[in-house]
């Protein structure tokens, strides 16, 4: 894709960003940093990516070590996420 | 034409280089999930669902990767297979179930007072990980598709990798910095160095400057040494901002964490992590946003460090020794049993102390009682956004009971008690009066404003952090309860279930 079709996108998720998160309630925002974390280590795609590629070594263990590393987050990240979700509970009435 | 030829026509990459059409679409769908994942949140009722959406953002995201990217073997003398290489994908796939038995285990033992450090720690993983994926990226350009065949790298992709490897190396470094500080391995006091502003200035100028060259030079000392000074920077920043701006700290580092892969998304031209970066880039900023106006601080200035070492000298004149009134747990008690509507204004104290499951078990006796229980959060009590709702929340306090400042300040005039525990700042009415006071300005809960106002407190020989005298202990219809904020919670409780009604 050329540089102007990417960075459409990229401003236009920019707007989008925007407007969900001040729809995210207070109440949220731990969570909302949490999962922000989790789904920010999409970058394990390029780690992936750098960890299939033959030509060099160096890379290749780059790679793997940023699979691992994005790895704990995504885990981490969604697992913590959901244990903080569950714990938000209505008034019993 | 039918759609497979439609998709590779669109999705043919700017040097030429033929980009699965699927593969497109599903990172396209990733990005779409992640977008439904934080839209979820916008009510507990919803959120649950949009962390499943941001789950299978993420699977899609990472099966399509391995799926187009598996690890090949190409025969050589000793061995013809050509094919998939066994080895490349069990190591792939081993680094994955790794990291997810850490991050399990770590989400599973966490305490929720310590979300702040693993978020912290969270951060500065995502932005490591940038860095080795930028570092392999300009070791292996080619694996990428970001070079042409004589090994030089595409402009456009030397912009970008170098901001991608800058913001990713602070992101690391300044989480570092703000986990030690919040987990307390470190002083959370704001740490200055002289000459400070001028050493960072130039070291950022240095970094824009060599980034700005590399476009001209690929060179491995120029690439190294953006990095070394990144990794400088990010230490120097974060050391000295005190712990009351963490908050603002951990969202600026969460913003970071965003821009770095938004940078990496348009160097592997990966709209998934394109769409991310944004959401995550404009979520901290955000928050960064919220947080600072809470504290009517500007962003530059908690940057710039150092809040509450000029305070101190502009309280210390009008220090004078003023009358106020101790009360005991039976009091509070009893005047909260009596009360028509208690607020409760939870701060970073009560979860320092771990009081807030002490906290619910006082507000669940008094709601027996009959009384009207509420709580008030002030958006910066505690240490990151959000803080004390998710621990009030864990304490089972009904979501429904927590309330905003902005929804919740014109309530205290009707309020016969104000119970606030372990926060100070928030709550002084000097922020509205006095334009000396360096918290002038900050909106506060009108706690003083209540009939009466219950104050635990540790002692009063300690100010709040921003070393600001509270007008609120001396006033006549204010009690201080000096003790441990659990403790005191603990004994109010009894006092309530031996008053017997």
């Amino acid at each position: 894709m050329d540089f102007i079709a990417i960075f459409s996108i990229f401003v236009l998720a920019c707007f989008v960003g925007y407007f969900v998160v001040w729809s995210v309630t207070p109440a949220l925002h731990t969570p909302l940093m949490s999962v922000t974390n989790a789904i920010s280590s999409v970058i394990i795609v390029g780690a992936l990516i750098a960890s299939a590629a033959a030509g060099s070594a160096s890379s290749k263990w780059l790679g793997l070590a940023a699979v691992v590393m994005a790895s704990i987050n995504i885990f981490g990240g969604f697992a913590v996420t959901a244990r903080m979700l569950a714990m938000y509970k209505k008034k019993e009435r | 034409m039918d759609i497979q030829s439609i998709l590779s026509a669109a999705a043919a990459d700017s040097h030429g280089i033929a980009v699965n059409p699927w593969a497109a679409v599903a990172y396209l769908i990733a990005g779409v999930f992640f977008i439904l994942a934080l839209r979820g949140l916008s009510s507990p009722a919803s959120a649950q669902r949009g962390n499943r959406y941001g789950m299978a953002g993420m699977t899609i995201a990472v099966v399509t990767t391995l799926v187009t990217h598996v690890p090949m073997k190409f025969g050589d003398a000793t061995n013809s297979y050509t094919g998939v290489d066994p080895v490349g994908l069990i190591e792939i796939l081993a680094a994955i179930g790794i990291g997810a038995v850490i991050g399990i285990v770590m989400a599973r033992r966490i305490a929720m007072t310590a979300m702040p450090q693993l978020v912290a720690a969270f951060h500065s993983l995502v932005g490591l990980a940038a860095v080795a994926v930028a570092a392999a990226a300009y070791l292996n350009p080619t694996a990428f598709g970001i070079a042409d065949a004589a090994g030089q790298i595409y402009t456009v992709s030397r912009v970008e990798m170098g901001l991608g490897i800058a913001i990713g190396a602070i992101t690391f470094s300044g989480s570092v910095i703000a986990f030690l500080k919040l987990n307390g391995n470190m002083s959370g006091a704001a740490i200055m160095l002289p000459g400070r502003h001028i050493i960072n200035l130039g070291t950022l100028a240095a970094i824009i400057g060599l980034v700005a060259y590399f476009t001209v030079d690929q060179s491995p000392w120029v690439f190294w040494t953006v990095t070394g000074l990144s990794f400088l920077i990010g230490f120097l920043l974060i050391i000295p901002i005190g712990g009351a701006d963490m908050p603002v700290v951990v969202s600026m580092l969460n913003s970071y964490s965003g821009w770095a892969a938004a940078a990496m998304g348009f160097t592997l031209g990966n709209t998934a992590m394109i769409i991310t970066g944004a959401l995550v880039g404009s979520s901290g900023a955000i928050l960064s946003y919220i947080m600072c106006r809470a504290m009517n601080r500007s962003f530059i200035s908690v940057i710039a460090g150092g809040f509450g070492a000029d305070a101190s000298a502009a309280s210390s004149g009008s220090t004078e020794q003023r009358p106020w009134k101790p009360g005991s747990a039976d009091d509070a008690a009893f005047l909260m049993s009596q009360a028509d509507t208690v607020i409760i204004v939870p701060g970073y104290g009560m979860a320092v102390a771990q009081a807030q499951h002490a906290l619910r078990e006082m507000g669940d006796l008094l709601k027996k009682e009959g009384v009207t229980v509420k709580y008030a959060i002030h958006p910066v009590a505690g240490r990151m956004p959000g803080h004390m709702n998710v621990l009030l929340a864990e304490a089972n306090v009904p979501y429904d009971e927590v309330f905003e400042l902005e929804d919740i300040n014109g309530e205290f005039a009707q309020a016969d008690v104000a119970f606030v525990i372990g926060a100070n700042d928030v709550t002084n009415p000097s922020a509205k009066t006095d334009k000396t006071s360096p918290i002038y300005g900050m909106p506060v809960l009108d706690v003083e404003k209540a009939k009466t106002v219950l104050f635990v407190k540790r002692s009063m020989g300690g100010v709040g952090y921003a070393g600001v005298d509270n007008d609120v202990f001396y006033m006549d219809q204010t009690m201080m309860l000096l003790g441990d904020a659990k403790k005191m919670t603990d004994d109010i409780v009894k006092a309530l279930n031996g008053g017997g009604h």
